[in-house]
Protein backbone atom coordinates (compact mmCIF):
# COMPACT_ATOMS: atom_id res chain seq x y z
CA UNK A 1 0.00 0.00 0.00
CA UNK A 2 1.70 3.18 -1.10
CA UNK A 3 1.42 6.55 0.60
CA UNK A 4 -0.96 8.14 -1.90
CA UNK A 5 -3.59 5.41 -1.50
CA UNK A 6 -3.21 5.58 2.30
CA UNK A 7 -3.71 9.36 2.19
CA UNK A 8 -6.80 8.88 -0.01
CA UNK A 9 -8.26 6.33 2.41
CA UNK A 10 -7.47 8.71 5.25
CA UNK A 11 -9.35 11.55 3.54
CA UNK A 12 -12.24 9.25 2.75
CA UNK A 13 -12.56 8.12 6.37
CA UNK A 14 -12.27 11.76 7.52
CA UNK A 15 -15.12 12.73 5.22
CA UNK A 16 -17.25 9.96 6.69
CA UNK A 17 -16.38 11.02 10.25
CA UNK A 18 -17.75 14.45 9.30
CA UNK A 19 -20.82 12.79 7.80
CA UNK A 20 -21.52 10.85 11.01
CA UNK A 21 -21.09 14.09 12.97
CA UNK A 22 -23.77 15.73 10.80
CA UNK A 23 -25.97 12.64 11.03
CA UNK A 24 -25.78 12.84 14.83
CA UNK A 25 -26.56 16.54 14.68
CA UNK A 26 -29.85 15.94 12.85
CA UNK A 27 -30.83 12.53 14.25
CA UNK A 28 -33.97 12.61 16.36
CA UNK A 29 -34.13 9.07 17.74
CA UNK A 30 -31.91 8.37 20.71
CA UNK A 31 -31.08 4.74 19.81
CA UNK A 32 -29.98 5.79 16.32
CA UNK A 33 -27.84 8.49 17.93
CA UNK A 34 -26.02 5.87 20.00
CA UNK A 35 -25.51 3.70 16.90
CA UNK A 36 -24.12 6.67 14.98
CA UNK A 37 -21.76 7.41 17.85
CA UNK A 38 -20.50 3.82 17.68
CA UNK A 39 -20.00 4.12 13.90
CA UNK A 40 -18.02 7.33 14.37
CA UNK A 41 -15.81 5.50 16.86
CA UNK A 42 -15.26 2.68 14.38
CA UNK A 43 -14.24 5.12 11.63
CA UNK A 44 -11.87 6.89 14.04
CA UNK A 45 -10.30 3.63 15.09
CA UNK A 46 -9.76 2.55 11.45
CA UNK A 47 -8.33 5.97 10.64
CA UNK A 48 -5.93 5.83 13.59
CA UNK A 49 -4.71 2.39 12.54
CA UNK A 50 -4.07 3.61 8.98
CA UNK A 51 -2.23 6.71 10.20
CA UNK A 52 -0.19 4.46 12.48
CA UNK A 53 0.72 2.28 9.53
CA UNK A 54 1.64 5.23 7.29
CA UNK A 55 3.63 7.10 9.94
CA UNK A 56 5.16 3.89 11.30
CA UNK A 57 4.15 4.81 14.85
CA UNK A 58 3.30 1.65 16.72
CA UNK A 59 1.69 3.30 19.72
CA UNK A 60 -1.11 4.45 17.42
CA UNK A 61 -2.14 0.80 17.03
CA UNK A 62 -2.69 0.66 20.78
CA UNK A 63 -4.79 3.79 20.77
CA UNK A 64 -6.70 2.41 17.78
CA UNK A 65 -7.56 -0.76 19.72
CA UNK A 66 -8.40 1.38 22.75
CA UNK A 67 -10.76 3.51 20.64
CA UNK A 68 -12.33 0.39 19.17
CA UNK A 69 -13.04 -1.21 22.53
CA UNK A 70 -14.05 1.96 24.36
CA UNK A 71 -15.95 4.02 21.80
CA UNK A 72 -17.46 1.25 19.72
CA UNK A 73 -18.44 -1.21 22.46
CA UNK A 74 -18.18 0.04 26.05
CA UNK A 75 -19.51 3.60 25.85
CA UNK A 76 -22.43 2.83 23.50
CA UNK A 77 -23.29 -0.11 25.78
CA UNK A 78 -23.28 2.13 28.88
CA UNK A 79 -25.43 4.72 27.07
CA UNK A 80 -27.77 2.00 25.89
CA UNK A 81 -28.20 0.62 29.40
CA UNK A 82 -28.75 4.18 30.64
CA UNK A 83 -31.46 4.85 28.07
CA UNK A 84 -33.20 1.54 28.84
CA UNK A 85 -33.03 2.01 32.63
CA UNK A 86 -34.22 5.62 32.46
CA UNK A 87 -37.06 4.52 30.13
CA UNK A 88 -36.38 7.24 27.56
CA UNK A 89 -38.83 6.45 24.80
CA UNK A 90 -39.89 9.66 23.10
CA UNK A 91 -38.03 11.40 20.34
CA UNK A 92 -35.33 13.89 21.20
CA UNK A 93 -36.46 17.49 21.06
CA UNK A 94 -34.31 20.12 19.42
CA UNK A 95 -34.33 23.83 20.13
CA UNK A 96 -33.66 24.88 16.52
CA UNK A 97 -35.36 23.14 13.60
CA UNK A 98 -33.41 20.53 11.66
CA UNK A 99 -32.66 22.34 8.34
CA UNK A 100 -31.49 25.42 10.28
CA UNK A 101 -29.19 23.24 12.40
CA UNK A 102 -27.75 21.75 9.21
CA UNK A 103 -27.02 25.22 7.82
CA UNK A 104 -25.32 26.31 11.06
CA UNK A 105 -23.26 23.10 10.92
CA UNK A 106 -22.20 23.87 7.35
CA UNK A 107 -21.19 27.38 8.39
CA UNK A 108 -19.09 25.85 11.18
CA UNK A 109 -17.33 23.58 8.67
CA UNK A 110 -16.47 26.57 6.48
CA UNK A 111 -15.30 28.51 9.55
CA UNK A 112 -13.00 25.71 10.71
CA UNK A 113 -11.64 25.33 7.18
CA UNK A 114 -10.68 29.00 7.18
CA UNK A 115 -9.22 28.72 10.66
CA UNK A 116 -7.14 25.68 9.84
CA UNK A 117 -5.97 26.66 6.33
CA UNK A 118 -2.76 28.42 7.54
CA UNK A 119 -1.95 25.56 9.92
CA UNK A 120 -2.36 23.01 7.16
CA UNK A 121 -0.04 25.05 4.95
CA UNK A 122 2.71 24.85 7.59
CA UNK A 123 2.31 21.16 8.29
CA UNK A 124 4.17 18.53 6.32
CA UNK A 125 2.29 15.50 7.63
CA UNK A 126 0.25 13.35 5.29
CA UNK A 127 -2.81 13.88 7.48
CA UNK A 128 -2.69 17.69 7.37
CA UNK A 129 -5.81 18.11 5.24
CA UNK A 130 -8.00 16.34 7.81
CA UNK A 131 -7.24 18.94 10.51
CA UNK A 132 -10.11 21.16 9.40
CA UNK A 133 -12.46 18.16 9.49
CA UNK A 134 -11.35 17.35 13.03
CA UNK A 135 -11.99 20.91 14.21
CA UNK A 136 -15.38 20.88 12.47
CA UNK A 137 -16.26 17.64 14.29
CA UNK A 138 -15.45 19.31 17.63
CA UNK A 139 -17.58 22.35 16.73
CA UNK A 140 -20.50 20.20 15.57
CA UNK A 141 -20.36 18.25 18.84
CA UNK A 142 -20.54 21.58 20.68
CA UNK A 143 -23.45 22.71 18.49
CA UNK A 144 -25.21 19.45 19.31
CA UNK A 145 -24.79 20.13 23.03
CA UNK A 146 -26.26 23.61 22.52
CA UNK A 147 -29.25 22.68 20.38
CA UNK A 148 -30.48 19.68 22.38
CA UNK A 149 -32.69 19.86 25.42
CA UNK A 150 -32.20 16.37 26.70
CA UNK A 151 -29.33 15.59 29.08
CA UNK A 152 -28.43 12.21 27.51
CA UNK A 153 -28.11 13.70 24.02
CA UNK A 154 -25.97 16.49 25.43
CA UNK A 155 -23.63 13.83 26.80
CA UNK A 156 -23.50 12.16 23.39
CA UNK A 157 -22.60 15.57 21.98
CA UNK A 158 -19.85 15.87 24.57
CA UNK A 159 -18.47 12.44 23.64
CA UNK A 160 -18.63 13.39 19.94
CA UNK A 161 -16.56 16.47 20.80
CA UNK A 162 -14.02 14.23 22.48
CA UNK A 163 -13.95 12.10 19.31
CA UNK A 164 -13.16 15.25 17.35
CA UNK A 165 -10.33 16.19 19.69
CA UNK A 166 -8.84 12.71 19.42
CA UNK A 167 -9.09 12.97 15.64
CA UNK A 168 -7.42 16.40 15.73
CA UNK A 169 -4.54 14.98 17.77
CA UNK A 170 -4.07 12.13 15.29
CA UNK A 171 -4.10 14.39 12.25
CA UNK A 172 -2.06 17.27 13.72
CA UNK A 173 0.82 15.40 15.36
CA UNK A 174 0.28 11.69 14.67
CA UNK A 175 -1.36 11.27 18.06
CA UNK A 176 -0.60 12.36 21.59
CA UNK A 177 1.94 10.42 23.69
CA UNK A 178 0.57 7.08 24.82
CA UNK A 179 0.41 8.07 28.49
CA UNK A 180 -1.81 11.05 27.69
CA UNK A 181 -4.06 8.95 25.48
CA UNK A 182 -4.47 6.29 28.16
CA UNK A 183 -5.29 9.02 30.66
CA UNK A 184 -7.89 10.60 28.38
CA UNK A 185 -9.47 7.22 27.65
CA UNK A 186 -9.74 6.49 31.36
CA UNK A 187 -11.18 9.95 31.98
CA UNK A 188 -13.86 9.46 29.36
CA UNK A 189 -14.77 6.08 30.82
CA UNK A 190 -15.01 7.47 34.36
CA UNK A 191 -16.96 10.47 33.06
CA UNK A 192 -19.47 8.15 31.41
CA UNK A 193 -19.96 6.29 34.71
CA UNK A 194 -20.38 9.53 36.65
CA UNK A 195 -22.85 10.83 34.08
CA UNK A 196 -24.81 7.65 34.47
CA UNK A 197 -24.97 7.92 38.25
CA UNK A 198 -25.85 11.63 38.11
CA UNK A 199 -28.60 11.02 35.58
CA UNK A 200 -30.27 8.56 37.93
CA UNK A 201 -30.13 11.16 40.70
CA UNK A 202 -31.40 13.96 38.44
CA UNK A 203 -34.13 11.71 37.16
CA UNK A 204 -35.34 10.79 40.66
CA UNK A 205 -35.21 14.43 41.84
CA UNK A 206 -36.77 16.19 38.85
CA UNK A 207 -38.60 13.21 37.27
CA UNK A 208 -37.25 14.38 33.92
CA UNK A 209 -33.96 14.75 32.09
CA UNK A 210 -35.06 17.85 30.20
CA UNK A 211 -32.52 20.51 31.13
CA UNK A 212 -35.21 23.21 31.01
CA UNK A 213 -36.54 21.73 34.24
CA UNK A 214 -33.20 22.36 35.91
CA UNK A 215 -33.34 26.12 35.31
CA UNK A 216 -35.72 26.42 38.26
CA UNK A 217 -33.69 25.40 41.25
CA UNK A 218 -35.69 27.08 43.99
CA UNK A 219 -38.86 25.62 45.33
CA UNK A 220 -42.10 26.95 43.97
CA UNK A 221 -44.24 29.10 46.21
CA UNK B 1 -59.75 16.02 -25.88
CA UNK B 2 -61.55 18.12 -23.30
CA UNK B 3 -60.37 21.67 -22.73
CA UNK B 4 -61.55 23.92 -19.91
CA UNK B 5 -63.60 26.89 -21.11
CA UNK B 6 -61.41 29.51 -19.49
CA UNK B 7 -58.10 27.90 -20.50
CA UNK B 8 -55.71 30.44 -22.00
CA UNK B 9 -52.89 29.87 -24.48
CA UNK B 10 -50.55 28.97 -21.60
CA UNK B 11 -52.60 25.89 -20.85
CA UNK B 12 -52.52 24.73 -24.50
CA UNK B 13 -48.88 25.68 -25.04
CA UNK B 14 -47.41 24.03 -21.91
CA UNK B 15 -47.50 20.34 -22.99
CA UNK B 16 -45.53 21.13 -26.15
CA UNK B 17 -43.03 23.24 -24.23
CA UNK B 18 -42.54 20.54 -21.59
CA UNK B 19 -42.04 17.92 -24.26
CA UNK B 20 -39.71 20.20 -26.20
CA UNK B 21 -37.44 20.92 -23.24
CA UNK B 22 -37.14 17.21 -22.53
CA UNK B 23 -36.24 16.54 -26.18
CA UNK B 24 -33.61 19.29 -25.98
CA UNK B 25 -32.25 17.85 -22.72
CA UNK B 26 -32.03 14.45 -24.41
CA UNK B 27 -29.86 15.99 -27.11
CA UNK B 28 -27.45 17.43 -24.53
CA UNK B 29 -27.02 14.53 -22.08
CA UNK B 30 -24.42 12.01 -23.28
CA UNK B 31 -26.39 8.78 -23.25
CA UNK B 32 -24.63 6.61 -25.82
CA UNK B 33 -21.77 8.71 -27.10
CA UNK B 34 -19.60 11.55 -25.83
CA UNK B 35 -19.50 13.29 -29.22
CA UNK B 36 -22.83 15.08 -29.33
CA UNK B 37 -23.72 17.62 -32.03
CA UNK B 38 -25.46 19.89 -29.52
CA UNK B 39 -22.99 19.42 -26.66
CA UNK B 40 -21.38 22.81 -27.23
CA UNK B 41 -24.69 24.66 -27.28
CA UNK B 42 -25.59 23.91 -23.67
CA UNK B 43 -23.78 22.88 -20.53
CA UNK B 44 -25.17 21.29 -17.42
CA UNK B 45 -26.34 24.59 -15.90
CA UNK B 46 -28.46 25.29 -18.99
CA UNK B 47 -29.86 21.80 -18.56
CA UNK B 48 -31.02 22.63 -15.03
CA UNK B 49 -32.47 25.87 -16.43
CA UNK B 50 -34.43 23.96 -19.08
CA UNK B 51 -35.96 21.71 -16.43
CA UNK B 52 -36.80 24.87 -14.45
CA UNK B 53 -38.57 26.45 -17.46
CA UNK B 54 -40.68 23.36 -18.02
CA UNK B 55 -41.58 23.28 -14.33
CA UNK B 56 -42.41 27.01 -14.33
CA UNK B 57 -44.84 26.60 -17.22
CA UNK B 58 -46.40 23.48 -15.71
CA UNK B 59 -47.05 25.46 -12.52
CA UNK B 60 -48.55 28.33 -14.55
CA UNK B 61 -50.77 25.90 -16.42
CA UNK B 62 -51.87 24.40 -13.11
CA UNK B 63 -53.07 27.81 -11.97
CA UNK B 64 -54.36 28.88 -15.38
CA UNK B 65 -57.65 26.98 -15.33
CA UNK B 66 -58.39 28.11 -11.78
CA UNK B 67 -59.25 24.84 -10.05
CA UNK B 68 -58.36 24.31 -6.42
CA UNK B 69 -56.20 21.26 -7.08
CA UNK B 70 -54.18 23.03 -9.76
CA UNK B 71 -53.19 25.95 -7.54
CA UNK B 72 -52.40 23.64 -4.64
CA UNK B 73 -50.23 21.42 -6.81
CA UNK B 74 -48.43 24.43 -8.28
CA UNK B 75 -47.59 25.89 -4.89
CA UNK B 76 -46.35 22.52 -3.61
CA UNK B 77 -44.29 21.88 -6.73
CA UNK B 78 -42.70 25.31 -6.43
CA UNK B 79 -41.83 24.65 -2.78
CA UNK B 80 -40.09 21.40 -3.72
CA UNK B 81 -38.36 23.11 -6.65
CA UNK B 82 -37.07 26.00 -4.55
CA UNK B 83 -35.37 23.48 -2.27
CA UNK B 84 -34.29 20.93 -4.86
CA UNK B 85 -32.71 23.27 -7.39
CA UNK B 86 -29.98 24.74 -5.13
CA UNK B 87 -29.08 21.21 -4.06
CA UNK B 88 -29.01 20.05 -7.69
CA UNK B 89 -26.75 22.95 -8.69
CA UNK B 90 -24.46 22.32 -5.70
CA UNK B 91 -24.08 18.64 -6.62
CA UNK B 92 -23.36 19.59 -10.22
CA UNK B 93 -20.87 22.30 -9.18
CA UNK B 94 -19.01 19.71 -7.12
CA UNK B 95 -18.65 17.41 -10.12
CA UNK B 96 -17.72 20.38 -12.30
CA UNK B 97 -15.03 21.48 -9.86
CA UNK B 98 -13.49 18.02 -9.86
CA UNK B 99 -13.49 17.86 -13.67
CA UNK B 100 -12.86 21.59 -14.20
CA UNK B 101 -15.68 21.94 -16.71
CA UNK B 102 -19.45 22.35 -16.83
CA UNK B 103 -19.79 20.70 -20.23
CA UNK B 104 -21.43 17.31 -19.84
CA UNK B 105 -19.41 15.70 -22.61
CA UNK B 106 -16.17 16.93 -21.10
CA UNK B 107 -17.16 15.75 -17.60
CA UNK B 108 -18.01 12.29 -18.93
CA UNK B 109 -14.74 12.21 -20.85
CA UNK B 110 -12.61 13.14 -17.82
CA UNK B 111 -14.49 10.82 -15.47
CA UNK B 112 -14.05 7.98 -17.97
CA UNK B 113 -10.27 8.09 -17.82
CA UNK B 114 -9.76 9.43 -14.29
CA UNK B 115 -8.83 7.62 -11.12
CA UNK B 116 -11.88 8.71 -9.21
CA UNK B 117 -12.60 5.78 -6.93
CA UNK B 118 -11.65 7.24 -3.55
CA UNK B 119 -13.01 10.75 -3.78
CA UNK B 120 -15.30 11.60 -0.84
CA UNK B 121 -16.62 14.67 -2.68
CA UNK B 122 -17.90 12.50 -5.52
CA UNK B 123 -19.52 10.08 -3.08
CA UNK B 124 -21.37 12.93 -1.34
CA UNK B 125 -22.38 14.54 -4.65
CA UNK B 126 -23.71 11.18 -5.83
CA UNK B 127 -25.85 10.66 -2.71
CA UNK B 128 -27.20 14.20 -3.14
CA UNK B 129 -27.91 13.52 -6.80
CA UNK B 130 -29.90 10.38 -5.99
CA UNK B 131 -32.02 12.28 -3.45
CA UNK B 132 -32.62 15.11 -5.93
CA UNK B 133 -33.52 12.66 -8.69
CA UNK B 134 -36.25 11.28 -6.43
CA UNK B 135 -37.54 14.81 -5.82
CA UNK B 136 -37.27 16.12 -9.38
CA UNK B 137 -38.89 13.14 -11.05
CA UNK B 138 -41.63 12.96 -8.43
CA UNK B 139 -41.02 9.49 -7.03
CA UNK B 140 -41.67 8.13 -3.54
CA UNK B 141 -40.82 9.46 -0.84
CA UNK B 142 -41.38 12.95 -2.31
CA UNK B 143 -44.34 12.41 -4.60
CA UNK B 144 -46.21 9.35 -5.75
CA UNK B 145 -46.57 9.26 -9.55
CA UNK B 146 -49.30 6.63 -9.45
CA UNK B 147 -51.69 8.62 -7.27
CA UNK B 148 -54.56 10.33 -8.97
CA UNK B 149 -57.24 12.38 -7.23
CA UNK B 150 -55.62 12.26 -3.82
CA UNK B 151 -54.99 15.10 -1.43
CA UNK B 152 -51.28 14.31 -1.19
CA UNK B 153 -50.44 14.59 -4.90
CA UNK B 154 -47.94 17.16 -6.14
CA UNK B 155 -47.20 16.81 -9.82
CA UNK B 156 -50.46 15.04 -10.60
CA UNK B 157 -52.44 17.88 -9.03
CA UNK B 158 -51.02 20.41 -11.50
CA UNK B 159 -51.83 18.35 -14.57
CA UNK B 160 -55.21 17.15 -13.32
CA UNK B 161 -57.13 19.13 -15.96
CA UNK B 162 -55.19 17.81 -18.92
CA UNK B 163 -56.63 15.16 -21.21
CA UNK B 164 -56.06 13.61 -24.61
CA UNK B 165 -52.85 14.34 -26.47
CA UNK B 166 -51.83 17.05 -24.00
CA UNK B 167 -51.89 14.56 -21.15
CA UNK B 168 -50.05 12.02 -23.28
CA UNK B 169 -47.27 14.49 -24.05
CA UNK B 170 -46.88 15.48 -20.40
CA UNK B 171 -46.83 11.89 -19.17
CA UNK B 172 -44.37 10.97 -21.91
CA UNK B 173 -42.15 13.91 -20.92
CA UNK B 174 -42.32 12.77 -17.29
CA UNK B 175 -41.13 9.28 -18.21
CA UNK B 176 -38.35 10.72 -20.36
CA UNK B 177 -37.30 12.99 -17.52
CA UNK B 178 -36.79 9.97 -15.28
CA UNK B 179 -34.81 8.27 -18.04
CA UNK B 180 -32.73 11.43 -18.56
CA UNK B 181 -31.92 11.79 -14.86
CA UNK B 182 -30.72 8.19 -14.77
CA UNK B 183 -28.62 8.80 -17.91
CA UNK B 184 -27.32 12.07 -16.41
CA UNK B 185 -26.30 10.22 -13.25
CA UNK B 186 -24.48 7.69 -15.40
CA UNK B 187 -22.71 10.42 -17.40
CA UNK B 188 -21.70 12.39 -14.31
CA UNK B 189 -20.66 9.63 -11.94
CA UNK B 190 -20.04 6.31 -13.75
CA UNK B 191 -19.64 6.88 -17.50
CA UNK B 192 -17.67 3.68 -18.09
CA UNK B 193 -18.71 1.99 -21.32
CA UNK B 194 -19.93 5.11 -23.12
CA UNK B 195 -18.80 5.37 -26.75
CA UNK B 196 -15.97 7.78 -27.50
CA UNK B 197 -16.24 7.49 -31.28
CA UNK B 198 -19.16 6.92 -33.65
CA UNK B 199 -18.11 3.43 -34.72
CA UNK B 200 -21.08 1.01 -34.92
CA UNK B 201 -19.39 -1.49 -32.62
CA UNK B 202 -18.80 1.13 -29.91
CA UNK B 203 -22.37 2.40 -30.18
CA UNK B 204 -23.71 -1.14 -29.93
CA UNK B 205 -21.53 -1.82 -26.90
CA UNK B 206 -22.58 1.49 -25.32
CA UNK B 207 -26.24 0.60 -25.91
CA UNK B 208 -25.82 -2.68 -24.03
CA UNK B 209 -23.95 -0.92 -21.22
CA UNK B 210 -26.49 1.88 -20.81
CA UNK B 211 -29.34 -0.66 -20.80
CA UNK B 212 -27.58 -2.57 -18.02
CA UNK B 213 -27.03 0.65 -16.05
CA UNK B 214 -30.68 1.66 -16.52
CA UNK B 215 -31.82 -1.76 -15.35
CA UNK B 216 -29.56 -1.37 -12.30
CA UNK B 217 -30.92 2.11 -11.56
CA UNK B 218 -34.44 0.77 -12.02
CA UNK B 219 -33.84 -1.97 -9.45
CA UNK B 220 -32.46 0.60 -6.98
CA UNK B 221 -35.50 2.82 -7.63
CA UNK B 222 -37.83 -0.12 -6.98
CA UNK B 223 -36.02 -0.91 -3.73
CA UNK B 224 -36.30 2.74 -2.60
CA UNK B 225 -39.97 2.98 -3.55
CA UNK B 226 -40.96 -0.25 -1.84
CA UNK B 227 -38.80 0.39 1.20
CA UNK B 228 -40.02 3.89 1.97
CA UNK B 229 -43.41 5.47 2.53
CA UNK B 230 -44.37 8.81 1.07
CA UNK B 231 -43.29 11.63 3.36
CA UNK B 232 -45.54 14.25 4.81
CA UNK B 233 -45.24 17.48 2.85
CA UNK B 234 -43.71 19.37 5.76
CA UNK B 235 -40.97 16.79 6.22
CA UNK B 236 -39.80 17.38 2.65
CA UNK B 237 -37.74 20.34 3.85
CA UNK B 238 -35.69 17.89 5.92
CA UNK B 239 -35.34 15.48 3.00
CA UNK B 240 -34.24 18.17 0.57
CA UNK B 241 -32.17 19.86 3.27
CA UNK B 242 -30.28 16.58 3.58
CA UNK B 243 -29.69 16.63 -0.18
CA UNK B 244 -28.38 20.18 0.05
CA UNK B 245 -26.19 19.23 3.03
CA UNK B 246 -24.71 16.28 1.12
CA UNK B 247 -24.00 18.39 -1.96
CA UNK B 248 -22.38 21.16 0.09
CA UNK B 249 -20.35 18.63 2.10
CA UNK B 250 -19.16 17.24 -1.23
CA UNK B 251 -18.03 20.66 -2.33
CA UNK B 252 -16.38 21.42 1.03
CA UNK B 253 -14.56 18.11 1.15
CA UNK B 254 -13.29 18.87 -2.35
CA UNK B 255 -11.72 22.08 -1.03
CA UNK B 256 -10.55 20.65 2.28
CA UNK B 257 -9.37 17.18 1.41
CA UNK B 258 -8.37 17.16 -2.26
Amino acid sequence: MNLQIAADINSFLAAFVLLTAFAMLVQKRIYSLIHLFAWQGLLLSLNTAIVGYVANKHHLYISSVLTLSLKVFVLPYILHVLVVRLKIRREVETLVNIPMTMLIGLALVIFSYHLMAPVSELSTLITRSTLAIALATVMIGLLMMITRKHAVTQIIGFLAMENGLFFAATSATYGMPLVVELGVALDVLIAAFIFGIFFFHINTTFESLDVDQMARLKEED
Amino acid sequence: MVLAENASWIFRFTPYLVFGTVIFAGAVVPILSINLPLALSADVIVLVGMFAISRFFTALAGMDIGTAFGGMGSSREMMVASLAEPAMLMAIFTVSLINKSTSLSHIADVMYGGHMLLKPSLAFAFIAFVLITLAETGRIPVDNPSTHLELTMLHEAMILEYSGRHLALIEWAGMMKLFLFMALGSALFYPWGIAKTEGPVEILFATVVILTKLAGSGIVLVLIETGLAKMRLFRLTEFLGTAFLMATLGMLSFFILE
